[in-house]
């Protein structure tokens, strides 16, 4: 088996950004369908306004905030890999900001360990939901170093338009380093919490889905191998890179880890 | 109602047609630049469906004749069977093609490692031997009963073929289920039929 060592090939592989297409018609989005291309379509009447995010927990100052705080907090683009779980992956120019700009106006208290998050689910928006083979509403958590991490964004939009319904509208998590799935879409609840909070996919097969779900080709999914990945508008397979890329950045959030026990 | 020669030929022909509209779309579609965001997805995924799609009507073919008399089914069974061969070979092709860049090694090494492509691989490999026994000169050479023995292996082929894609989806298993089900009927036509049969 001759897998080309990421160090000689990633280079030579450029991080082009997909089209504004491919990012918005192949979405997983389960609460719409389980279909990735038919979620943009069955996504197209979620109505997102008014949305307010509700922060609380172990904060000081627990409050909601409107969208159009949120979008008062600065927008900037950030340019992404988007690894998928189930082995494919995208380049997506975002638009948001750090979330560590909205926990330091809640003011953490001292014993805040990890973040909290909730997306929305209205079964009457979402009437596909019933069929998703996941409990909903989804839930996901960060360790809070993790989630104060400057890379760790709140993005808003992208391709300078506010986020496509599809894409988790109108306010997400981009979590580069871990699979597309940490990445929580349309929140409506942030909590500190001094416990590992419950994460979705964990809860439907802890055996596959860890908590920390950091990109990693060394190892595997229990069902199919996390050494490479399709990159969405080429025909072969490149090199999975550690934390997707972002192990300069992110490596020293998980020294002395295992991470194959906390996978 | 028995269709003449005639008949059988122009409906064997109309089938032939049928069973490649599903190839002729995607192929269609790709020309056009249609297939969608990902190609190499779709297209693998599709081929696994067809090719279980074309198991199943072959096992439709043996509970029609008898429930409805339609003895003449049995003339397009290989034809089905055979799509389903064809469909699984496109299945396995682009799956080697492109999620292992054409590797025999890596193919034999994900073979090893990941238990549903172990699965998807042996049902494959079942259908070879079914394939190549098709023609009436290969019947004749082996003898009718071993044939039909031989040709029983479709029934552990549609079950292994059910079970990979069962292990592939993540969490909303609908479809596999209703493959499943339809599995079952066919298989449980099949035993209540012989049960009866045993019982006189």
């Amino acid at each position: 088996v001759v897998s080309p060592s990421p160090t000689d090939t990633a280079a030579a592989m450029a991080d082009k950004p997909n089209t504004f297409a491919q990012i918005t018609r192949y979405n997983n989005f389960y609460e719409f369908s389980t279909n990735k291309t038919a979620v943009a379509v069955e996504a197209s009447e979620f109505v997102t306004q008014p949305w307010s995010i509700e922060v609380g927990g172990m904060v000081a100052k627990p409050r909601a905030f409107g969208l159009e705080e949120l979008l008062a907090l600065g927008q900037e683009e950030r340019i992404y890999r988007f690894r998928c779980v189930e082995g494919w992956s995208m380049v997506i120019p975002w638009m948001g900001f750090p979330l560590a700009k909205l926990l330091e106006l809640v003011e953490p208290q001292s014993g805040a360990s990890y973040v909290a998050f909730e997306s929305y689910y209205d079964k009457r928006q979402m009437p596909n939901g019933r069929f998703a083979g996941i409990e909903l509403p989804y839930v996901e958590g960060l360790r809070l170093d993790e989630a104060v991490h400057p890379l760790t964004l709140l993005a808003t939009g992208l391709y300078g338009q506010p986020m496509p319904n599809q894409n988790g509208a109108p306010i997400r998590l981009v979590v580069p380093w871990k699979y597309g799935f940490k990445s929580i879409k349309s929140i409506v609840k942030i909590t500190l919490t001094n416990q590992v909070p419950p994460t979705t996919w964990n809860k439907a097969a802890p055996n596959e889905y860890g908590f920390y779900s950091n990109v990693n080709p060394t190892v595997d999914h229990p069902r199919w191998s996390q050494a490479d990945e399709q990159r969405i508008g080429e025909f072969s397979r490149r090199p999975t890179l550690m934390f997707n890329g972002y192990a300069d950045e992110v490596a020293s959030l998980y020294r002395g880890m295992d991470l194959k026990a906390f996978f | 109602m028995k269709p003449t020669a005639s008949d059988i030929q122009f409906y064997k022909t109309l089938i032939f047609f049928n069973a490649l509209i599903p190839l002729l779309i995607m192929l269609w579609d790709f020309a056009h630049g249609q297939i969608g965001v990902n190609p190499v997805e779709l297209s693998i995924r599709t081929f696994g469906v067809l090719t279980l799609i074309f198991l199943l009507l072959t096992l439709c073919v043996t509970p029609m004749r008898k429930l409805f008399g339609w003895g003449f089914l049995i003339k397009y069974r290989r034809m089905l069977g055979l799509f389903a061969f064809f469909y699984g070979c496109l299945h396995l092709l682009t799956y080697m093609g492109f999620d292992r860049s054409w590797s025999i090694s890596g193919t034999v090494a994900d073979v090893i490692k990941r238990p549903f492509i172990a699965v998807g691989m042996v049902s494959f490999l079942l259908l070879i031997p079914l394939a190549v026994t098709s023609a009436d000169k290969m019947l004749r050479r082996i003898g009718a009963k071993r044939w039909l023995k031989l040709h029983k292996l479709i029934y552990l082929i549609a079950i292994g073929g059910v079970v990979h894609f069962y292990m592939i989806v993540k969490s909303d298993v609908f479809w596999p289920v209703v493959f499943a089900v339809a599995l079952s009927v066919l298989f449980g036509y099949r035993i209540y039929s012989a049960y009866q049969k045993a019982r006189g």
